[in-house]
């Protein structure tokens, strides 16, 4: 196990420069400099700035020097906040994105799973049909169409929950974490009962139920363990588009995370809070991809004989 | 395998696609879907001609009025017919989802099916790049396309193309693998049937069936994504509209006006509804593990 997860770490290291090469390359490729706004800056401004910036020096030197940097957990000076480093805004923003995430994520593992299980034990039965309609519907409704539809019916006309903010009045995060987690509930829903209805046919099912135990053991003690691989090896991928989610949602109730800062760094062209957030990010999603697999292998008996074999 | 004796048929016994479409006429959600979908595309090619108003004509004394005989859909805060509006956009939501699934079903079709008849190490470093392709954030990408390149609609297709050919690529490259083992093309070979016949005979119509769900799956991920960054602000922009912008304006104004939220998000949910029945529909019609019962 341990050598399968160094062996991933270290096929992330190439990635990882991937990431980094084609985002500075994309970046330092777009026509007109950072400081080309709206208003002309002066000529000898704009030379201080770039020589403050390191933007004077030749591409491969601010390539090597940003490589070095990042390697020492530095992202650089934003370009639109002066006085801030990206890794300031970044860890400004981050504790409220990864709140906001924690709850979409109970959201929809509890309520995909409850479904998904629940549609498995009938199969094609109203018990069947019911939630998995419910889970088609979740799939098709976008976050940026559910969030404010939510609002108009909770926060407007009902009046039971606040439209927007974060921490500040109770009951706030409610309708953020119902936004962001629905989408993926019903994915989970899906896998889940994919994966449920692969397991409670097998055999070693039939002999629970030759046993006489209870239903709830069944389900709960046996089955739900094998049934439940293919959703923990979708919270990975799940992960990073619940960050991309993360910049609808916040930008929808004005939520003052990581998700907004990106999008509002897209918008203002800050260029290294772009190229900080995408090396960020990417970190993080492999990290979590490594982290889901791992849980998935833990699982599963036979991938982990696989790893094992592997290893040997 | 029954054949309905009295209808013209191609084929004289019964071909898979056949069986398919034989399968797909007893999966009502799927069908519906598909009608919808077609529905959906000529209303928007014919869009120009049958629009109940004109797409720039605007009635600043009206304003924002709810649907009435009128206007159908009610009005947005300049007058404009929502539904003339929701029809232009879903002409550009529509062209979105399908050119950029093209492009992403062009080159995924190419690099899988490469990969998987050449084998070997061309297949390992070429796999080993899809999959370090994989692990890139595309949400962020495609946003830094966007924000670096300016936001051009050919740009929107390429950007969002390039992302989404990847699962085609795996898809397409594991069945030409399997298949260049089965023992029809290795018969095909001992018969000395040339290269480029057993490709188009036998590879190609293989791999069209998963293809084709794939393909079906893409679009509505391909439009939910043009949707996202038009809502952003990062997508299309006006004077263009899309589905995606439209509910975007919707939401700034939801508290007074709320249909001009309501009919764009119905078009796209109906949409996407409709592209996931037949994808569902067509996998299951299409696959063969399926096909036993």
């Amino acid at each position: 196990m341990l050598k399968f997860a160094l062996g991933r770490l270290l096929q992330a290291i190439p990635v990882l420069l991937v990431v980094i090469s084609m985002t500075f390359m994309l970046v330092h490729s777009a026509p007109g400099g950072p400081f080309s706004a709206d208003k002309a800056v002066p000529a000898e401004v704009l030379a201080a700035l770039e020589a403050q910036y390191n933007l004077d020096q030749p591409l491969w030197r601010q390539y090597v020097s940003y490589l070095g940097d990042v390697l020492k957990g530095d992202l650089g000076p934003s370009f639109k906040y002066p006085g801030r480093s990206v890794n300031e805004l970044i860890a400004s923003g981050l504790p409220t994105t990864a709140e906001l995430g924690l709850y979409a994520m109970l959201v929809a593992v509890f309520i995909g799973v409850l479904a998904g299980v629940t549609a498995s034990m009938r199969p094609n039965t109203l018990q069947d049909y019911v939630p998995m309609s419910a889970a088609m519907i979740g799939i098709c409704m976008p976050s940026f169409l559910l969030g404010p539809l939510l609002v108009l019916i909770f926060g407007i006309h009902l009046e039971w929950l606040p439209v927007s903010g974060w921490g500040q009045i109770p009951g706030d995060k409610i309708l953020p974490a119902i936004t962001l987690g629905t989408g993926y509930a019903a994915y989970i829903a899906r896998l889940s009962r994919g994966g449920m209805l692969e397991v409670l046919s097998q055999d070693y099912i039939r002999t629970a139920r030759a046993k006489g135990l209870p239903e709830f053991v069944i389900i709960g003690k046996h089955a739900l363990r094998g049934g439940l691989v293919p959703v923990v090896a979708f919270l990975g991928p799940a992960f990073a588009g619940l960050l991309g989610g993360s910049f609808v949602v916040e930008t929808i109730f004005q939520i003052p995370g990581l998700g907004r800062f990106y999008v509002q760094a897209a918008f203002n062209r800050d260029y290294t809070m772009i190229l900080g957030s995408t090396v960020f990010f990417a970190t993080l999603i492999i990290l979590f991809n490594l982290l889901s697999d791992m849980l998935a292998i833990w699982l599963n008996p036979k991938l982990r004989q696989q790893v094992r074999g592997d290893a040997e | 395998m029954s054949t309905e004796a009295g209808t013209p048929s191609i084929e004289k016994g019964s071909s898979l696609w056949r069986d398919a479409w034989i399968k797909l006429c007893k999966n009502h959600l799927a069908l519906a879907g598909l009608g919808l979908l077609i529905f959906l595309c000529v209303v928007s090619l014919l869009t120009p001609w049958i629009a109940p108003y004109g797409y720039e004509q605007q009635d600043l004394l009206l304003g924002a009025t709810p649907p009435s005989m009128q206007h159908w859909l009610g009005t947005d805060v300049f007058g404009r017919d929502m539904l003339t509006r929701i029809m232009w956009g879903g002409r550009v939501s529509l062209t979105v989802g399908f050119i950029a699934t093209a492009v992403a079903l062009a080159i995924g079709v190419v690099w899988g099916a490469v990969a998987g008849y050449i084998g070997g190490r061309v297949d390992m470093v070429m796999m080993r790049l899809v999959d370090i392709l994989y692990a890139l954030p595309f949400m962020i990408f495609i946003i830094l396309l966007m924000v670096v390149f300016g936001r051009s609609m050919l740009l929107l297709f390429f950007a969002i193309g390039a992302v989404e050919w990847l699962t085609m690529a795996r898809i397409v490259r594991g069945q030409v693998m399997s298949l260049r083992k089965q023992e029809f093309v290795e018969a095909a070979h001992s018969l000395g049937l040339p290269q480029w016949t057993i490709i188009r005979r036998h590879i190609i119509p293989n791999t069209l069936g998963p293809v084709i769900v794939y393909t079906t799956l893409t679009i509505p991920s391909v439009m939910l994504l043009e949707a996202f960054l038009s809502f952003l602000g990062l997508g299309i922009q006006p004077p263009q509209s899309s589905w995606g912008l439209l509910i975007n304006y919707g939401v700034e104004t939801m508290e007074e006006y709320p249909w001009l939220l309501i009919f764009p998000g119905i078009a796209l949910s109906l949409t996407l509804f409709a592209l996931n029945f037949l994808g569902d529909g067509l996998r299951d019609a299409l696959d063969p593990r399926t096909a036993k019962d």
